[in-house]
């Protein structure tokens, strides 16, 4: 192998990083989108806002409010700590939920996209079959929003394996705890003699950036034959 | 069957209908825009009215006095819509066996293969309904909403979406069902020819209103309701029974309450009753029996009533033993002939005009 236990270890921990973040964000950003796309209450734009905030804001500036609210003596991250025992300020899980929060708009644009193409009808039609709300939801909803949770899900992935910004300021540059794949590059950008291993993480990077956007053209294509009622 | 009794604003459209209506198929019928549709999704559950009550067989589906509302979902009103709205990521089979599935065992009276076998899809069953014809659609959204079992079938236009061919197809598989299930059906359209071969009552809708509710015959046939019933021409259904054929002509002899009638061939056997319709300008008026002529049906009988006249023209009712015919004629044929209530004419129909509406 020609990897270094160290470069194994960045990637390792970034795909971990990755999959944890879109796992816990994935079913929030699905209620979420439902509710911006199905119900009107006042605030409803402001909700809007708020979750489209990491878009448009300095990722620094984002790690830097999860410092103060998740970290240890943040008022959710005491809590948290204390009550729960679930620790964010530089472990690993920080990584995940700076990974998750910055990944967050861009997973429910796309739910919320897919929501808003489905035909209500169906769903009457559904109800009138005997399905009760919940069995709508779960029988036609679902399905026919897949393309868009399948999108969703992996451009938050893709987004995670490249988080920097909001990262390294919330957990900092921990080799083998926060140091993801990104923040390797970094550091050996900033170390004599690094270029070769920054280099070649890089391009390790670049090849995983076209697997996650081939896997997500693929499989984005058989969602969308099935939703449109084809063979996948 | 169906007692209605709600009221409904929405926009600026409002729909207050009262309605109680009997029979093994009832149309709602009516232009488009005259409530049918929202009144199918007040039955269904899926419109909720502002006041009201609706029963259906005996069952309170909604009274908002007593504080009822049955969920769409356990109405059990199968519902077949105008676009068929089958379900995209699920097969046929599975489209099928959606509503089946979510029917109790012990309220389960339609099987499988009973359908697939009368809808004619078995050969579809795999498919995926993005490949499928606006007919097949259509008879597998029928299909989906008969395998609840339900109490009832609503069906709003099924046939608008589809072409002349497949209208008739799926029409055909219609009377089949109607006849060999036995679940009443409420058939929403604005066709007068589905409504006239299917449906035992009507309810004729206009503007939001129950404007007219009766057996098919009495509404088609009235004059006055013409504005609300539209597109109708104005004619006279008539049920009748096929009492012989005449191979070498390829005629076939009807007998009905007030004569019979020679019609070209229409593939029924005798003994089967089946429903005619006599549009009233395919009926001429004559005061004296005709002699050598080619008309095929001549039948007596006595002027019941003679409409204003319209832009020159003047619907004359005819009693013939019991069934009133129409005779759309010139204002100065009736003038010449002196038309009144209660003189004998000689209704005149010629074999050809007649149309055939399906077995009844």
């Amino acid at each position: 192998m020609w990897l270094t236990p160290e470069e194994l270890v960045a990637i390792k921990l970034s795909f971990r990083v990755a999959l944890w973040s879109v796992l816990v964000s994935l079913p929030l950003a699905v209620a979420v989108s439902m509710v911006l796309a199905r119900a009107t209450f006042p605030g409803k734009t402001l909700l809007d806002a708020i979750v489209h905030l990491p878009l448009v804001l300095p990722p620094v500036v984002v790690g830097y409010v999860l410092l103060v609210l998740m970290g240890r003596q943040g008022a959710i991250g005491a809590f948290l700590h204390d009550v729960f025992g679930i620790t964010f300020a530089f472990r690993w899980t920080g990584a995940a939920l700076a990974a998750a929060v910055m990944g967050f708009p861009l997973m429910v644009r796309a739910i919320r996209l897919s929501l808003e193409a489905i035909d209500r009808r169906l769903e009457a039609a559904a109800s009138t079959l005997g399905a009760p709300p919940a069995g709508v939801f779960c029988t036609v909803t679902l399905p026919l929003m897949l393309p868009g949770i399948v999108t969703g899900a992996l451009l938050s992935f893709a987004r995670s394996l490249g988080e920097f910004g909001a990262t390294i300021t919330f957990v900092s540059n921990i080799p083998g705890e926060t140091r993801t794949l990104p923040i390797a590059i970094y550091s050996y950008t900033q170390v004599p003699g690094g270029d070769l291993q920054a280099l070649r993480l890089s391009i390790i990077a670049v090849v995983f950036s076209l697997v996650v956007l081939y896997i997500s053209e693929v499989l984005v294509r058989r969602a969308n034959r099935r939703v449109m009622g084809k063979d996948a | 069957m169906l007692e209605i009794d709600v009221e409904k604003q929405l926009g600026a459209f409002r729909l207050r209908v009262q309605a109680a209506a009997d029979g093994r198929v009832v149309a709602l019928f009516g232009r488009s825009g005259s409530g049918k549709t929202t009144l199918a999704n007040v039955i269904a559950g899926l419109v909720r009215p502002d006041r009201g009550r609706v029963v259906l067989d005996g069952r309170v589906l909604h009274d908002s006095e007593r504080g009822i509302d049955v969920p769409a979902h356990r109405r059990r009103v199968g519902y077949v819509f105008q676009e068929g709205r089958l379900f995209p990521h699920l097969t046929v089979r599975n489209n099928l066996l959606y509503g089946l599935r979510r029917t109790m065992t012990a309220d389960r009276t339609v099987d499988l293969k009973h359908v697939v076998d009368l809808l004619g899809i078995d050969h579809v069953l795999d498919r995926r309904p993005g490949d499928l014809s606006g007919g097949e659609k259509q008879r597998v959204a029928i299909g989906r909403a008969l395998l609840t079992s339900p109490r009832i079938l609503l069906m709003d236009e099924p046939l608008a979406s589809l072409d002349v061919h497949r209208r008739n197809e799926v029409l055909q598989h219609i009377e089949l069902l109607r006849d060999e299930f036995r679940i009443p059906i409420i058939y929403v359209s604005h066709v007068v020819e589905e409504v006239v071969r299917l449906a035992d009552a009507v309810v004729l809708m206009g503007s939001g209103r129950a404007v007219a509710v009766g057996g098919v015959e009495e509404i088609m046939g009235r004059p006055d309701l013409r504005a609300a019933a539209g597109t109708f021409e104005a004619g006279a259904v008539v049920d009748a029974k096929v009492v012989g054929q005449d191979v070498q002509y390829d005629l076939a002899t009807l007998a009905f309450d007030g004569g019979v009638l020679t019609v070209t061939n229409l593939d029924a056997l005798i003994g089967e009753p089946v429903r005619v319709r006599i549009r009233a300008r395919d009926v001429s008026l004559a005061l004296d029996s005709p002699s050598r002529i080619s008309i095929q049906n001549v039948l007596r009988g006595n002027v019941a009533d003679i409409t204003t006249a319209r832009d020159g023209i003047v619907d004359v009712s005819v009693e013939v033993g019991g069934v009133t015919l129409r005779s759309r004629i010139t204002q100065r044929a009736a003038e010449q002939l002196a038309l009144r209530p209660g003189l004998e004419v000689y209704a005149m129909v010629k074999a050809v005009s007649l149309d055939r509406l399906g077995a009844k």
